[in-house]
C-alpha cells in the first residue's frame, strides 16, 4: 500500500489534536510547555511531508525555523518559570490570575 | 511496502508517546515520553528524505530541549502529582475537534486546489544536506540571520532570568543567613 501525502497530514492532525487536548486540560505550566512542543512537532511533520511530495524545499526551511523558535521559546519560558517558582513556590496556572497594578 | 510498515509503526509509537505525555500525572513520565516521541518523529523525516531535518530534530529536541527541561525540572517539585483543570468536558472536546478540523482544512486546501508549484525545486543529483544548504544560504539568508539573533536574545534572556543569585551557594550558608535572606525576599515581594 502506498503512503501518500494524506496519510502524513492525518497523522499530523491527530498529533495536533493530542497537543491541543494537553493545552486545554493541563494546569501545570511545565506540562503546558510539553503540550506546546507536541503542537510544533505535529506541524513540522506536515511541513516535511508537503516538502517531500511537492519536491519543494520551502517546507523543510519552515520546519527549521519552527525548531529554532521552539528552542528559544523553551529557553525564555523556563527562565521565567524558574523566577516565578522561586517567588511563589508553585507553577499552577490558576494562581497566576491575580495581577495587581 | 517497507515504507508503509515503517510509517504505521512510527505513527502508532508517536501517538502513544504523546498520549502518555498529555495524560500522565507524573512530570517525569511526561518528560521521558516526550523525548521518545521526538525521536520517533525524526523517523518520519528520514522516511520523507529530509535527512538533515531529522538529524536536527534529534540534536535540538532530544538533545538540547529535553536536557533543558530536565535541568529546569530540578528547580520544581516534580514528585508531587499534577492537578488537572476541572473544566467543562464537552466544551474542551468540542473546541479541540473544531481546531483540528480547521487544521485539516487549512493543510488540505492546496491539495484540493491542485495548483501548487515548487518554489525551489529539488536539485537533481544533490544530497538533502547539500540542497538545504543551497536554499538556506541563498533564498532564506535573511530569516536565517534573524533566527540567529533571536537565539542569541533567547540565550541572554535565559541567563538573566534564571541566573539570579547563582553566585550564592545555598548549601554552604548557615541557617541564620538563609532565614535572613528569606525575610529580605518577603519584604521585597510585598
Amino acid at each position: 500500500m502506498e503512503i501518500g501525502l494524506n496519510h502524513y497530514l492525518v497523522l499530523s492532525t491527530i498529533l495536533f489534536a493530542i497537543g491541543l487536548v494537553g493545552v486545554m486540560r493541563r494546569k501545570n505550566l511545565l506540562m503546558l510547555f510539553f503540550a506546546t512542543e507536541i503542537l510544533l512537532n505535529a506541524v513540522n511533520i506536515s511541513f516535511a511531508a508537503i516538502s517531500h511530495y511537492y519536491g519543494d524545499l520551502t517546507g523543510q526551511m519552515f520546519a527549521f525555523f519552527v525548531i529554532a523558535i521552539a528552542a528559544s521559546e523553551v529557553a525564555v519560558g523556563l527562565g521565567l518559570l524558574i523566577v516565578w517558582h522561586k517567588k511563589h513556590n508553585n507553577i499552577d496556572l490558576d494562581n497566576m490570575s491575580s495581577m495587581r497594578g | 511496502m517497507f515504507e508503509a510498515i515503517a510509517f504505521y509503526l512510527f505513527a502508532f509509537l508517536t501517538i502513544a508517546m504523546f498520549y502518555i505525555t498529555v495524560t500522565t500525572s507524573q512530570a517525569l513520565y511526561a518528560l521521558s515520553a516526550l523525548a521518545a516521541g521526538m525521536i520517533f518523529i525524526s523517523a518520519f523525516f528520514f522516511i520523507l528524505g529530509a535527512d538533515f531535518l531529522g538529524a536536527v530534530q534529534i540534536i535540538v529536541y532530544s538533545g538540547a530541549v529535553m536536557a533543558l527541561y530536565a535541568f529546569g525540572m530540578m528547580f520544581f517539585d516534580t514528585t508531587r502529582d499534577v492537578k488537572e483543570k476541572q473544566g467543562n468536558k464537552a466544551i474542551i472536546i468540542g473546541l479541540s475537534s473544531l481546531a483540528a478540523l480547521l487544521v485539516v482544512v487549512i493543510v488540505s486546501a492546496p491539495i484540493v486546489g491542485n495548483n501548487v508549484e515548487a518554489f525551489y525545486p529539488m536539485v537533481e543529483g544533490a544530497g538533502n544536506t547539500q540542497e538545504v544548504g543551497m536554499v538556506l544560504f541563498t533564498k532564506y539568508l535573511v530569516p536565517f540571520e534573524v533566527a540567529a539573533v533571536m537565539l542569541l536574545v533567547a540565550m541572554i534572556a535565559g541567563i538573566v532570568l534564571a541566573g539570579k543569585k547563582m553566585d550564592l551557594s545555598l548549601t554552604l550558608m548557615s541557617d541564620s543567613e538563609l532565614m535572613n535572606m528569606k525575610e529580605e525576599d518577603k519584604k521585597v515581594n510585598v
